[in-house]
């Protein structure tokens, strides 16, 4: 029931029920569980910081400053940026899962792999831009926060504070007595709920930045949906393709086969000088062309070989029908889902049709494995090298087949030779 | 009169089933059983003990590569009873699986589309029931476009040679169809079995043999 709860901090605060929900605790408990994080980064951003600040004043102002402090300050700055990405990986990690106090609508993770990534990707550099904000900005919010807070206690609290002592201070003025303190009491009631809705709005703009920050952009989250989609278009296609050829080679061809037999049988009984004679041996005669062509038709929906033979066996009969020399080998442990496995052998249909046509060669092999995630195809040949997909060879149609699966072609084919292609196929266990 | 030829057919198409039943009836065969899948198939064989088995590859109840399995067991369990298989395409894969289930003889394959040409079609099955090898002209034909040895060593004419050699013929019947003699044949015959390093042996078929060397240097070895 979304109507009745929302389903993080900041949809909350717009509603009416605010203040007697949950959502004011749940912002208060993220508030406290930020400050040892943001409390340990700000310290380490004055350590670093504070010196440089103070010495970029003085060189403002026309004092003199020393070189050697000078060198030591930028080394330690370059130190601390060269360490800010891998810092900034706990701090990311903690704070994606202390999202979820305030907002826990899930949050799409950037992929970074390998340390390498974690200096030249976006994402990293976002995160540490996050680990900034938190130890820079933040704790100025929470200190007027603190002290907004404290005021109001001290509002409230006035008329006992001041029956205690001689006189005290509220804010811009001075009571004495605990009567003149009521009203100031009153009004620190009233803000209250202002104080609470601060607490809520701070919250939930720390929230909205660490998801702006820490999660993948809006964008990229959509492509990868459309891709998705993308991927479940070519199954259904996959599925279709499967279904007509079941139905042509199981339904049509037989028929049509049987219909040219009748025919040939017709044309025994009927003497050759009989006027249907010469229909009849034109019908047959069509008959048995049409077979050929249902026959090719098919072969171009979905390969028969690859339903009956498997990837294997049906790579190995392309091989069979290449113009020069091809080995296979082929390591296959797991089953490949029908649609990866039509583009696997497109893949290597279409390569070893580049090498008849253009890589002047003699031999060729092609390699089927498969690793965790993918299924891996290679067609590698000893010509003369130069493929170049630019020049609008099948090459780029290849690549649109692969990309539909979510795969990735990789070529290296240098003047000279060899050609290598190599294919990526997603297909995760 | 000769017995007639018992023949166990197997496709799962009945209109096909049908005009197959009605074509080797109408040309001296007994079709003593007509199935529709490979489990059916091999019943039949038990039940009927025929002398021909002919089959289609794809059938129930996997709809791959059923009938040419139970062609196989057939083979392997009863050599005397001759099998054609047919199928809607050809795979040279196949044809391999065939000839090693056996001696090599009493067994063709052939691609569906050869049954419309009715007078080839029965000769074919008659010469494998009386011991011959047919392979579809496809399958050699296809084969043989790739030029390896020790076939690369093979002239023209020879291929031409080899490729009727597998379809089952007899030197007469190349020899007319080549409009060579049949004593030119006979030397092509010869010549081949020498490059194909065929040596002469009482005990196996050296016309089989290579037929089978063009398979075996198929895509799959």
């Amino acid at each position: 029931m979304t109507i009745d709860h929302p389903s993080h901090l900041a949809e909350a605060l717009r509603r009416r029920g605010y203040l007697i929900s949950s959502w004011p605790w749940r912002a208060l408990l993220y508030l406290a569980t930020t400050v040892p994080v943001a409390g340990v980064l700000s310290v380490g951003l004055f350590i670093v910081g504070a010196p440089l600040f103070a010495v970029v004043n003085a060189a403002r102002q026309g004092r003199p400053v020393e070189l050697p402090i000078v060198v030591s300050l930028v080394i330690v700055s370059l130190i601390a940026l060269a360490l800010a990405p891998l810092v900034s990986i706990p701090v990311a990690a903690i704070e994606r899962w202390r999202l979820a106090i305030a907002d826990p609508r899930p949050l799409t993770l950037p992929r970074l792999r390998g340390l390498r990534a974690r200096y030249v990707s976006a994402a990293a550099w976002r995160e540490v831009a996050y680990a900034c904000w938190l130890g820079g900005v933040v704790p100025i919010a929470y200190w007027i926060l603190a002290l907004l807070a404290l005021l109001d206690f001290t509002l409230i609290a006035s008329p006992w504070l001041a029956g205690g002592a001689d006189h005290i201070i509220v804010i811009w003025t001075e009571v004495d007595t605990t009567g003149q303190a009521i009203p100031y009491a009153i009004a620190g009631v009233f803000f209250i709920p202002i104080i609470w809705y601060l607490v809520g709005l701070l919250a939930a703009a720390q929230t909205m930045v660490a998801r702006w920050l820490l999660g993948v952009p809006a964008g990229e989250v959509a492509l990868r949906e459309v891709t998705r989609s993308r991927a479940r278009l070519a199954d259904a296609y996959e599925t279709e393709r499967r279904r007509i050829e079941r139905d042509v080679h199981d339904a049509a061809q037989p028929r049509l086969t049987s219909l040219t037999l009748q025919l040939a049988m017709a044309k025994l009984d009927v003497p050759d000088d009989s006027p249907a004679a010469k229909p009849l041996a034109i019908a047959h005669e069509q008959a048995k062309g049409l077979m050929v062509m249902l026959r090719q038709i098919v072969h171009g929906i979905r390969p028969q070989s690859l339903t009956e033979l498997g990837l294997a066996g049906a790579v190995r009969e392309l091989a069979g029908e290449a113009p020069v020399e091809v080995s296979v080998l082929a390591d296959l442990g797991r089953p490949v889902p029908e649609r990866v496995e039509t583009v696997a052998y497109f893949v290597v249909s279409e390569s070893l049709g580049n090498i008849a046509e253009h890589a002047a060669a003699t031999r060729a092999q092609v390699r089927l494995s498969q690793s965790a995630q993918d299924l891996v195809i290679e067609v590698e040949d000893d010509g003369r090298g130069g493929a170049d997909p630019a020049r609008g060879s099948g090459l780029v149609g290849l690549a649109d087949r692969v990309a539909a699966v979510n795969g990735r072609l990789l070529l290296a084919s240098p003047a000279g030779g060899p050609t290598v292609v190599r294919v990526e196929l997603p297909c995760p266990r | 009169m000769p017995p007639l030829t018992r023949v166990v057919l197997a496709e799962d198409e009945v209109l096909l089933r049908e005009g197959l039943v009605g074509l080797l009836a109408r040309f001296g065969f007994e079709v003593v059983a007509a199935v529709g899948s490979a489990p059916e198939l091999l019943e039949a064989v038990d039940l009927h003990e025929p002398d021909l088995v002919v089959t289609d590859i794809r059938m129930p109840p996997h709809r791959r590569d059923d009938g040419l399995r139970a062609a196989v067991a057939v083979r392997t369990e009863r050599p005397h009873v001759a099998v054609v298989v047919l199928s809607q395409y050809l795979q040279a894969e196949y044809a391999a699986a065939l000839l090693d289930s056996g001696d090599g003889r009493r067994v063709g394959y052939l691609l569906k589309d050869r049954v419309a040409d009715i007078a080839e079609f029965v000769k074919t099955l008659r010469e494998v029931v009386e011991g011959g090898t047919a392979i579809d002209p496809d399958v050699i034909r296809h084969l043989l476009r790739r030029p390896r040895d020790p076939l690369a060593s093979l002239s023209p004419r020879e291929r031409e040679v080899l490729v009727l050699l597998a379809e089952g013929h007899s030197n007469a019947a190349m020899a007319a169809q080549l409009h060579i003699t049949e004593a030119a044949i006979g030397k092509h015959v010869g010549n081949i079995l020498t490059k194909l390093d065929l040596a002469p042996s009482q005990d196996t078929n050296r016309r089989v043999l290579a037929v089978l060397t063009y398979l075996r240097n198929g895509p799959l070895r």
